[in-house]
């Protein structure tokens, strides 16, 4: 299994200060080769530097936001930007830098939750499919097929309109929705997977499925896993500020960034300032994501370069 | 090339059937009793209610109504919306030419500055032309369609005056839609035609053309463009796809009469007929542009050999 986690560079750390198996000190995990490739990456930095710093946005919201991202001050409304409120006030009079303040944590759950649905599901979808074969690949991939045949947000969409618009409603649609994906992408993998010699030694040997696909399949396709987890959680970050934004995700007083901007549309001419600042902060999520995920495709899979 | 065609029409017609079963289904999935949600906000007396079931069928097997549905749904006949009694299939019609107009419009601005950025940055690989290409890119694929589309607003409509904000009509009301709406795309084709174009630079007939002495212009366009251009062909149906269902999206920024907004609102009202025609008709023309993309693929590279 190649090393992803830092317990197993720990678990290695006696051999190499015994110096005797590597006396040159090669890098021996996956990790520490990747490692140096990726701090000279200067795109995955500067994304990495994006998302952190986003990150550290969302857990200290209450720091950083002097007010309350819903408290309603009428006498309040419509301000533009000032030192006691640096992103303006929107038509209620709540301070739109606290709501962005606060909408970070939003955004960026909404982003992890539904990508972590999709490709859950998807790389199960994806190793049953790929190892399998046959009719269950048959039918598991006409499955995906109709999936996809809902264009862009479409499938989403359709989803939310069944479940009912809410925030959690929205994370699963968007969810769902991007399951096609990784169940082809990680299909694809195990195709080639499944035909090595070690994959038929261990077969041959009794080694149980389960055990086959989760110690030997599953980590030849994790690096295409995080490089596309990594994009998509962009696009779900999109596509759920776009549901948010036509009505069909959050609902009020949450201050989710699509809902914002789409509350702010109406007093464009005179408060430009409840639209501008959401969708700056949009952009600056999704952008950092991609940076750091164009960077991690660079490094760990070259093949996927486009 | 005909069997090729008919194959791929075979392969097509499971997932149009299951495109049909799920958004049939999705009258199945609401949770609680559908009919009482559909007609939640008026006052509801259970004759009432009984009555709609009748009209929809709901009171009968599951099979039989999937059965009518398709049925019907092969004659043209989508059902009525639940708001206004329409046919679904005439509001669907109606509108239908101002959506195609605008995911065409954003489609054409996305090809043509998308594929002059990708052979920019590809001819000048690893340049500030290069690198600016790509950053514009970069920045194309992040920005949220609807916020441009209203920074476009208040730049040319609410502060310059140049352009209306909002409705449909003639091509002043079409320029900002399609572009708000084409940006992301241009920046997927301006990717793919620059990492095709290197590619295509690469190749000994591009070393050919250039040692004969070709004008460097003819060399890049005639050569190497028209060869690079194939593999973006295929995307430009799946692109097509994104762009009409992003009208969803850009018609509620803009104002614009469209099935995108139709389904919106549909959706908004619990118009489940409508939402369920609106659902089937893009999903199913989808699955059609996109063999003909596959058709038109196969036609225009002849190295391509189809069983």
């Amino acid at each position: 299994m190649p090393r992803w986690t830092p317990a197993y560079d720990m678990a290695d750390a006696p051999s190499a200060l015994a110096g005797t198996a590597h006396p040159a000190r090669a890098p021996r995990t996956r990790w520490q080769m990747l490692a140096p490739r990726l701090r000279r990456h200067r795109g995955a930095l500067v994304g990495l530097g994006i998302v952190t710093a986003l990150a550290a946005v969302a857990a200290f919201q209450n720091l950083l936001a002097p007010h309350s991202p819903t408290r309603i001050d009428v006498t309040a409304a419509l301000e533009g930007p000032s030192r006691a409120h640096p992103m303006g006030t929107d038509q209620y009079g709540r301070d739109v830098y606290s709501r962005v303040v606060h909408g970070s944590g939003i955004s960026l759950s909404v982003g992890a939750i539904s990508v972590g649905i999709a490709a859950t599901v998807g790389t199960a979808v994806g190793l049953v499919a790929g190892y399998a074969g046959g009719l269950v690949d048959g039918v598991l991939m006409r499955v995906i097929d109709v999936m996809l045949a809902f264009p862009g947000i479409l499938l989403a969409l359709g989803i939310v309109s069944v479940l009912g618009p809410s925030l959690r409603n929205l994370m699963i649609a968007v969810g769902i929705a991007a399951i096609p994906f990784y169940a082809r992408l990680v299909r694809g993998s195990v195709l080639v997977a499944k035909q090595q010699l070690y994959v038929d030694a261990a077969r041959v040997i009794g080694v149980p499925v389960r055990v086959i696909l989760a110690r030997h399949i599953l980590p030849n396709v994790v690096a295409p896993i995080i490089v596309a987890a990594t994009l998509g959680m962009g696009t779900a970050i999109l596509s759920a500020a776009a549901l948010s934004f036509i009505g069909l995700g959050s609902q009020p007083p949450t201050p989710e960034w699509g809902r914002m901007l789409s509350e702010g549309r109406d007093y464009l001419r005179d408060a430009w300032w409840i639209s501008t600042f959401p969708g700056l902060a949009i952009m600056l999520t999704v952008l950092g994501v991609n940076m750091l995920g164009d960077g991690l495709r660079d490094v760990l899979d070259p093949r996927l370069r486009v | 090339m005909v069997r090729y065609i008919a194959a791929r029409l075979l392969a097509t017609l499971p997932v149009v059937f299951g495109v049909t079963l799920a958004v049939f289904s999705m009258l199945y999935l609401v949770p609680g009793d559908p009919v009482k949600m559909m007609l939640s906000e008026f006052i509801t007396s259970p004759d009432q209610v009984a009555r709609m079931r009748a009209q929809l069928h709901l009171d009968e097997p599951f099979a039989r109504q999937y059965g009518r549905f398709i049925w019907s749904a092969a004659h043209g006949d989508l059902g009525r919306s639940i708001r206004d009694r329409r046919p679904v299939a005439a509001e669907i019609l109606e509108l239908l030419p101002d959506t195609v107009q605008l995911a065409v419009a954003a489609l054409a601005f996305a090809a043509a500055l998308g594929i002059s950025l990708g052979v920019v940055a590809a001819v000048r690989q690893n340049s500030w032309w290069d690198l600016s290409s790509m950053a514009v890119a970069l920045a194309g694929v992040s920005v949220p369609s609807f916020w441009l589309g209203l920074i476009l607003i208040f730049v040319f409509s609410l502060r310059l005056g140049w352009l209306p904000a909002t409705g449909g009509g003639g091509v002043s009301h079409l320029v900002m839609p399609a572009l708000a709406l084409g940006l992301g795309a241009s920046a997927i084709i301006a990717r793919l035609t620059r990492s095709s174009m290197l590619d295509v630079l690469r190749m000994e007939y591009i070393t050919t053309a250039r040692a004969k002495g070709l004008a460097a212009p003819a060399v890049v366009l005639r050569h190497g463009l028209l060869n690079a251009l194939i593999p973006t062909i295929t995307i430009f149906g799946l692109q097509f796809g994104n762009l009409l269902a992003g009208t969803v999206i850009i018609e509620t920024v803009f104002g614009r009469p469209g099935i995108g907004r139709l389904l919106v609102n549909a959706i908004l009202n619990k118009d489940f007929p409508l939402v369920q025609g609106v659902v089937l008709f893009v999903a199913v023309g989808y699955v059609l542009v996109n063999l003909a993309v596959d058709v038109v693929y196969a036609a225009v590279d002849p190295r391509i050999r189809y069983g």
